[in-house]
């Protein structure tokens, strides 16, 4: 190959990755669709910094002193409200994109360590059920697979009125992974590529949710709290009229938020990071005297314990995880790099979930593959990581002084650039100044 | 026959009686029901509820088994997820009536409002009146049967289900085509009419369905040439 010439520039507009999309455009005529979340830099997590205690503050000892993880979830209405003993939960994720093997090890990790999973667009699957001690069940738009005995075997409803990868958006589910049980589950014929609804067949509006809520409770026999996921756009206004439509526990899922299948021009256009949409919430639920009474749970984009441990600060109740408890069963590994090669793509880079060839098991409905995930390994491994990412939280709470992770407060951050500091509402290191605000 | 007082119990009242109940059966005369919401709805065993007066939304939300009707009109959502058994109204329903029914049989004895029979999985719907805008909207397998006229926009991009109309389709929605009815489409409307107790010649009604050009995505593949030297 000819070494590239000295002095030749590549556009910042129109660099190799841009030319590339315009070529595939060109090609197939059609927009591109992937798994994953959005891949551009963002104003993020790592963009905040906790202050440690020294003098002003007193610390909690490292191993030795209690800092309890529990949360109460959806206490306010439910006979039964959900406990968990950490502060993160596994996210919805559809059987259908996911394995059974991978719904089975998400439910058999989050057992191990006391949390709660979450089913997805499609239904429950009785294995899941089985495996998971506390299953939280997603009413979605779709309503594929929605029924009355599944809700009145779950421990929480989730009303789904959008997702942070695609706010506004409905689902897809290639017709390469309609299997026969996916399109029994969802009544489709096999192989359709599916789109799920963007909106709810049965109510159009907070005044209307209002009645559904009451709906879901009376089935129920107003036993299980219900959560409304949101994904974040108006923030500040669809929590206060979530809360009035009496949600229990609010789910935000920023726009880093992973997904099985969508457009790349939604996951990465549409909605706002999850760092400027948990200061929202938290004021709207403070305005209405429903902080910590509503619980908040944030996700999009959540890695590690120090990000758990912000969330908690800016004033979240919990976090719940997909693509970091994906990624912990072995989702982009390098031990699958040659199988990612041969489908065009590589560990570290895979995103086309919507094909259903995963050479990790993951999200494919291919029973081949999917024999590649033990679900009990995969439990273990989750767990494991869940583990970790408690125990480091657990470390940055003692070090502000907390004998609870959730007692961590926005007081103990401060942000390392101008916009992080304006969308967290914490003070740019070393000054009082928050962007905005003060 | 157990009478039930909305004047003097709640709704919560009401359908925890409902859920309570043992044993197939029994009948329920609600009366003074005022068009309250969620009325009977999550009932799983067979039983006979009489709602005498108007309902509101989701009445009859999830319905499992047994026969619910209604004496009046219901708001939005009536029998929405029903999973078999039967609803009956005897005056008109508004919007999203049957929504996402999985199974079952949901009679209107006048006319739904816009998205009747919307994401229908399996259910059917018999109005004998007229139905609204966008019905059937993304249906996916079930039938709806319209004795009267259809909105704009009849079954937008629907999957399997089967939809019938005796009088005029103001509009057919994306994905949405005529139909010329098989022996088999022709018995499943006769059995409908027979069990809402209509008596029209099944081979009056039009039918429309799928025209399956939304089912996939259409990819080209108009990749540049090789070049060689
Ligand atoms: C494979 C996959 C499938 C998903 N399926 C659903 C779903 O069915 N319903 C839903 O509300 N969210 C779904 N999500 C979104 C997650 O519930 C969650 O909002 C998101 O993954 C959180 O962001 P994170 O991936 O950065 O942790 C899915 C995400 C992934 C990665």
């Amino acid at each position: 190959m000819k070494p590239k010439a000295p002095g030749l520039v590549e556009s910042a507009l129109f660099d190799r990755r841009t030319i590339a999309e315009i070529d595939r455009a060109a090609t197939t005529g059609i927009y591109d669709i992937r798994g994953f979340g959005a891949k551009r830099k963002l104003p993020h997590f790592d963009d905040l910094l906790f202050l440690g205690a020294s003098m002003s503050r007193y610390p909690l000892e490292g191993y030795r002193e209690k800092c309890a993880t529990d949360v109460t979830l959806g206490d306010r209405f439910a006979k039964r409200p959900v406990k968990i003993d950490i502060p993160i939960t596994i996210a919805g994720m559809s059987f259908g994109a996911l394995s059974a093997n991978a719904k089975e090890a998400l439910g058999r990790g989050a057992n191990l360590m006391g949390t709660s999973t979450t089913t997805g667009d499609g239904g429950m699957t009785p294995e899941e059920r089985g495996h998971s001690n506390k299953l939280v069940y997603q009413y979605l738009p779709s309503r594929y697979g929605m029924n009355p005995d599944d809700l009145r075997k779950a421990d929480a409803i989730e009303i789904v009125l959008g997702q942070g990868a695609k706010p506004g958006g409905g689902g897809m589910l290639l017709g390469q992974k309609i299997t026969d049980r996916v399109a029994q589950m969802r009544t489709l014929p096999k192989g359709v590529d599916q789109r799920s609804a963007c909106r709810h067949p049965d109510w159009t509006g907070p005044d209307d949710l209002a009645i559904k809520v009451i709906e879901l409770r009376e089935i129920t026999d107003w036993r299980v709290p219900i959560y409304m996921k949101i994904g974040a756009t108006r923030t500040y206004y669809d929590v206060k009229l979530a809360v009035k439509a009496g949600a229990d526990v609010i789910v935000l899922d920023g726009m880093q938020g992973g997904t099985a299948a969508t457009q790349d021009v939604f996951i990465e256009h549409v909605g706002i990071p999850t760092l400027a949409a948990i200061p929202e919430a938290v004021q709207a639920l403070q305005e209405m005297d429903m902080h910590r009474k509503v619980q908040l749970v944030v996700s999009g984009g959540i890695r590690n314990g120090a990000d758990v441990a912000k969330c908690l600060a800016m004033g979240a109740d919990a976090v719940s995880i997909g693509t970091a408890a994906l990624i912990a069963l072995g989702c982009n590994h390098p031990n699958y790099d040659d199988q990612y090669r041969d489908i065009g793509s590589a560990a570290g880079f895979y995103d086309d979930y919507h094909e259903g060839l995963c050479p990790a098991g993951i999200s494919t409905q291919d029973p081949d593959l999917m024999s590649q995930l033990d679900p009990e390994l995969g439990g273990r491994r989750l767990a494991n990581y869940l583990q970790c990412i408690t125990l480091e939280a657990q470390t940055i709470a003692r070090a502000c002084g907390k004998s609870h992770v959730l007692n961590l407060e926005p007081e103990d951050l401060v942000a390392v650039s101008v916009e992080a500091a304006a969308m967290a509402r914490v003070p740019l290191a070393g000054t009082k100044w928050i962007p905005g605000w003060s | 026959m157990r009478n039930f007082d909305c004047d003097l119990h709640s709704v919560r009242e009401l359908n925890q009686a409902l859920h309570d109940v043992q044993s197939d059966g029994e009948s329920f005369n609600v009366l003074n029901v005022k068009g309250q919401h969620a009325l009977a709805c999550g009932i799983t065993h067979n039983i006979n509820v009489s709602l005498q007066g108007h309902a509101g939304y989701y009445c009859a939300g999830m319905h499992q088994r047994g026969t619910v009707t209604v004496h009046g009109n219901v708001g939005v959502g009536v029998a929405e997820n029903m999973m078999s058994g039967t609803v009956h109204v005897t005056g008109n329903a508004s919007q999203s009536a049957g929504a996402t029914a999985h199974g079952g049989l949901l009679i209107v004895d006048g006319d739904a409002a816009a998205r009747c029979g919307i994401s229908l999985k399996g259910g059917s719907i018999v109005v004998k009146g007229s139905v609204g805008h966008m019905s059937c909207f993304m249906a996916q397998a079930g039938t709806l049967v319209v004795c009267g006229d259809a909105g704009e926009a009849l079954g937008d991009s629907l999957y399997e289900t089967r939809i019938f109309v005796l009088g005029e389709v103001e509009s057919l929605g994306a994905g949405c085509e005529r139909k010329t009815s098989t022996a088999e489409d022709l018995s499943i409307l006769s059995d409908l009419l027979a069990k809402a107790e209509i008596d029209i010649d099944p081979a009056q009604f039009a039918q429309y369905g799928s025209d399956k050009s939304l089912y996939n995505f259409s990819v080209d593949n108009a990749v540049l040439p090789e070049v060689s030297r």
